[in-house]
Order: C-alpha cells, then structure tokens, then sequence
C-alpha cells in the first residue's frame, strides 16, 4: 500500500497526478471525434502549432499558456478557413500550417539566446513542474470542453455522423465543425502541461480507439475512453516515478499497452478472438 | 403510422429554373418542375446525370447557382422540418457507433432540437416506425452489424419518424434483396395514401415505369417529365443515356456501369 501512498506525500506529485487525469479524461472525450472524423492529423498538427504562441509568449514575458491558447485557436481557425469551400484538400492544408506554425516556433526559439524556455519540455511536458495556477488552468478549461461536448452531444453526433441530416435540419453544420476545431485546441493547449506537444496526438487517438473496439455506442466509447485516460495517465506516473522514465512517454505507453490488449483480445473483433 | 397534419397548404414542390454545381461546372441546368401534392415521381438518369445533386440542392446541401425552389409555395429554408432525405448507402458511415433505434431517434431531432430530451410520443414514434418497415428487433443492434437490406430499412424508419411532407430517397432498389424491394415498394403505397410528396432516384427504367406514375428523366437537364408511356420515348432515353442505349428490335438495351462491384447491367425496356 505505501508503494501507492508514498509518491502522494509530495505536493507536486499530487497537482501532476491531478492534471494527468484531467488530461486524460478530456483527451479522450474529444478524442473519440477525433478518431470517428479521422482528424488524428489535425490534432497532431495543433499541436505543433502551438510552438510559435508559446515562443512569442516568452519573448513579450507573458503567460505560456496564454500564448498556446491563442496560437492554438488560430490555427484552428485558419484551418477552417482554407478547407471551407473545398478549394484544398483538408488534409494539405494542415500539412502547410502544421509546418509553417513549427518552422516559425523553432525559428522564435532559436532566436532566444538563453536557454530558459526549455524546448524538451514543451515537446514531452512538465508534470512535475505543473504549479497550482496551471492546475487551476487545466481544470477549468478541461471542464469547458467537457461542459461544451456533452451539452452538445446531440449537434455534434449528427454532424459527424449524418452532414446531411444536419443540412436538412437546417443546423449550422460548418459552425459545429469549427466549434470542434476550436476544443480542439484548447484541449491541445491543456495537454501542453502534462504530455506534450509530442505526445498530444496519442493521448487524443489511443484510449478512443482503444474504447472504439470494445464499445459499439458513442456515449459508451466516450466514457470508456475516459475511463482508460484516467487510468492510464495514473499508472503512467507511478511507472515514471518508480523506473525514473519521462512521465508523458510513460503514460502514453501505458495507454499504447491497453490499446494492444483490446486489438488482440476485443471480443468480436480483436485478432485472437474466437467466436 | 397516423396521417400527417397538414397545417401547411398542399406539398407542392416547385422548382423553377434552377442551375446547381460544384467548382465551376454546372450539374444540373435550368431545372423546372412542378410536383403536385402527394405526387410520386422517378427521376430515371445515367451516373452523373444530377440525380443526387438535385436531392442535395433540394435539402439544402447544395446552394442554388440560380433560380428557386418552393415548397408549399414558399422559398426552400422556410420550413425545417418537412423534407426528409434517404441517403444512399454508400454515403452513410456504417462504422460509426450508433445502434438502429439511435438513428431512428434522429428523425425526432427537428421537434426535438440540439438539446431537448425525446418525449413518450417521440419513442412511440420510434418504436411505430421500426415496427412498420419490420426492423423491430433490431432495435439495440449496432448499424454495422446489419446486412443491407436491414440498413436501408433503418434509414426509411428514420424517414418514417421525421413524418416528412416531402420524402428523398436516393437509388433505394440499389444492391438490396427482392424483400427489401418489396418492402419499399409498399411504404411508397402507404405514404401515397398519406398524401407525401415523394421523389426516388433510380437508374432502373422497369422499376420506374411500373411502379411510378410520374418519370422525371434528367441528364444534366430536364429530358422529360410526365407518365412513363410519354416520358420514356426512344428519343428521349436516347438523349438521356446517348452512347449507353442500343436499340435491338424496338427494345432499348441499355448499358451503364452505375452498379456497384463495376459490373455491366442491361436493363431491357419495350419502347412504346
């Protein structure tokens, strides 16, 4: 049992345990669109483009976080706006911006001589460096995105499901579209704390499509991946601090690991299953 | 299923010039037709023809390049909750987790809104609904575990419970079994009863001409509107299908690769 209590006895154990599990839930909630929409690409670019937001950020001495949010929603912005009429391709898009926000984020950084904004922690995250007011942070963004997908759980399941039910109902299928964009990001930006810009991505894909498998309702797979979010975000942490492992790269291999077990095992649909 | 209110004037669907297209080219040309109130109507045409551009454009999906369209004689966009759309199957995502009543529940969604939680009459709908197109028992399987046939029932269940003014359906006697068909075949007969105005795209000439009072052959523009023994002149699916139709004997045979799996179908028709 003191295997379990012991790393709790630190404050900051105990704000980088919260936020993980905060991450982890909110990760995979907006994480099962993800995965149904196919947008892992998207999600993973936001996150790169957040690179630029936080550098500026530095360099004008203001909030990181801040300076995430607001590049993050831009992006997101942006991103709808190229794909709105059909012109681009969705997906060439993103690669542009994607590569464009990071290459301006590198070239920001490089330009900072000094070497207090410490680039391995925005790529892979900072648990144990997570202060109370980034915490306050992370909870109460993370309980808007939730607040705003569950209120709206009916628009978005027609929208992604059905873009031509939405159009018949006369519901704003673009509006939803971008909206989702938008949580998007600022999932991504809360995710900066604990995973990474790196690691964003699987925390986004892995425990929905982990749930996806095991599940064949939406709210069910919404839970479920919730449920292996928060379970691997705490496990992952006790691993990074027993093994003395990178404690972003140790959750997302635990969610990795659970995700293999319901490939191999799902029942009715994983490789090893018999009928 | 209980007769729909008509609180609305009679469904007529009029469509007065309208030119519909994506990316500069133009689908659909200078399209007029009226549809009287409970009118059934085939629109017969080759792939390509702007049979699903017209049923996009008339849900909304597709903006009008020009002229207009009114239903009960007021513009499209007025009434929201009167025009119900059976997609193809091939356009409908059967991985995505939802269970057959969870999309029978969404043709509630225009009374029930973005939040508002369903009512006993909507489930009573539902269940009446599942009940008519024999689906029942399906209720809490997932979608993708169902074989065609059962999945396009979902779909006009879903229809059903929306209790639409005006009914899409688009290719519905595609790659479905004869019973499938059948089943189709005699909610059209009912929904005729209660006065919907339906319009079904098909690309079998037979179907449309037994089963249809009125044929709309359409390829890029109107070809000909009116009863199947006028409409179906040999002049006309000649414009319509061009290189596609060979006549042999007074039979026009025609050879299109609308099908799914790529294979060539005839479709042999006595012309008149």
């Amino acid at each position: 049992m003191n295997l379990l209590l012991d790393p709790l006895a630190y404050v900051f154990i105990q704000r980088g345990l919260a936020a993980s599990v905060i991450v982890g839930i909110i990760c995979a909630v907006i994480g099962s669109y993800v995965v149904l929409r196919g947008m892992a690409f998207m999600g993973d670019a936001l996150a790169h483009a957040i690179l630029p937001g936080v550098a500026i950020a530095y360099l004008m001495g203001a909030n990181l976080t801040v300076g995430a949010l607001v590049a993050a929603v831009i992006v997101a912005l942006l991103i709808g706006l190229f794909t709105r009429q059909g012109t681009i391709r969705e997906d060439t898009a993103i690669g542009i911006l994607f590569a464009a926000a990071l290459s301006l984020g590198v070239a920001l950084i490089s330009s900072i001589r000094t070497s207090a904004v410490d680039l391995t922690h925005i790529l892979f995250g900072n648990i144990l460096g997570v202060s109370s007011t980034d915490l306050w942070m992370v909870a109460i963004l993370g309980l808007v995105v939730l607040a705003v997908i569950i209120g709206l759980y009916r628009p978005f399941l027609v929208v992604s499901f059905d873009p031509t039910l939405a159009a018949t109902l006369r519901w704003p299928g673009e509006f939803f579209r971008i909206l989702l964009l938008v949580l998007l990001a600022l999932t991504v930006v809360i995710s900066l704390q604990t995973v990474g810009i790196g690691l964003v991505a699987a925390m986004l894909v892995t425990p929905a499509a982990t749930a996806y498998l095991l599940t064949r309702r939406l709210a069910h797979m919404m839970t479920l991946a919730a449920g292996l979010g928060a379970i691997s975000s705490i496990i992952g942490l006790y691993i990074s601090y027993y093994a003395s492992i990178a404690s972003g790269a140790a959750i997302v291999l635990v969610a990795t690991g659970f995700f293999l077990l319901a490939f191999l095992f799902a029942p009715g649909r994983g490789l090893f299953w018999k009928r | 299923m209980t007769p729909i209110e008509l609180t609305q004037p009679p469904a007529r669907l009029e469509l007065d010039k309208i030119s519909v297209g994506y990316n500069g080219n133009l689908a659909l040309r200078d399209l007029s037709v009226q549809i009287p109130h409970g009118g059934q109507v085939a629109v017969v045409g080759p792939n390509g023809a702007g049979k699903s551009t017209l049923f996009k454009a008339l849900v909304g999906l597709l903006p009008l390049r020009s002229g207009r369209i009114f239903i009960h004689g007021e513009p499209l966009g007025h009434h929201n909750d009167c025009v119900a759309y059976v997609p193809q199957r091939e356009d409908v995502d059967w991985r995505f987790p939802v269970s057959v009543a969870e999309v029978v529940m969404m043709g509630r969604f225009a009374r029930l809104g973005w939040v508002r939680r369903p009512e006993r009459q909507d489930h009573a709908a539902v269940i009446q609904s599942l009940e008519q197109m024999n689906i029942a028992g399906l209720a809490n399987r997932p979608i993708g575990d169902l074989s065609g046939g059962q999945q396009q029932r979902v779909f006009l269940a879903r229809a059903l419970a929306q209790e639409p003014h005006i009914l899409l359906m688009d290719e519905p006697f595609t790659g479905v079994d004869a019973g499938t068909q059948e089943a189709t075949l005699s909610l059209l007969d009912r929904l005729k009863k209660d006065g919907v105005t339906v319009m079904v795209s098909t690309h079998d000439l037979n179907m449309a001409a037994r089963r249809f009072e009125t044929v709309l052959l359409l390829n890029r523009e109107l070809v000909a509107y009116g009863p199947a023994e006028t409409a179906f002149s040999p002049e006309s699916i000649q414009r319509a299908f061009g290189g596609q139709v060979l006549f042999l004997n007074g039979v026009a045979a025609i050879v299109d690769d609308c099908c799914p799996g790529g294979e060539e179908h005839t479709h042999h028709r006595e012309t008149p």
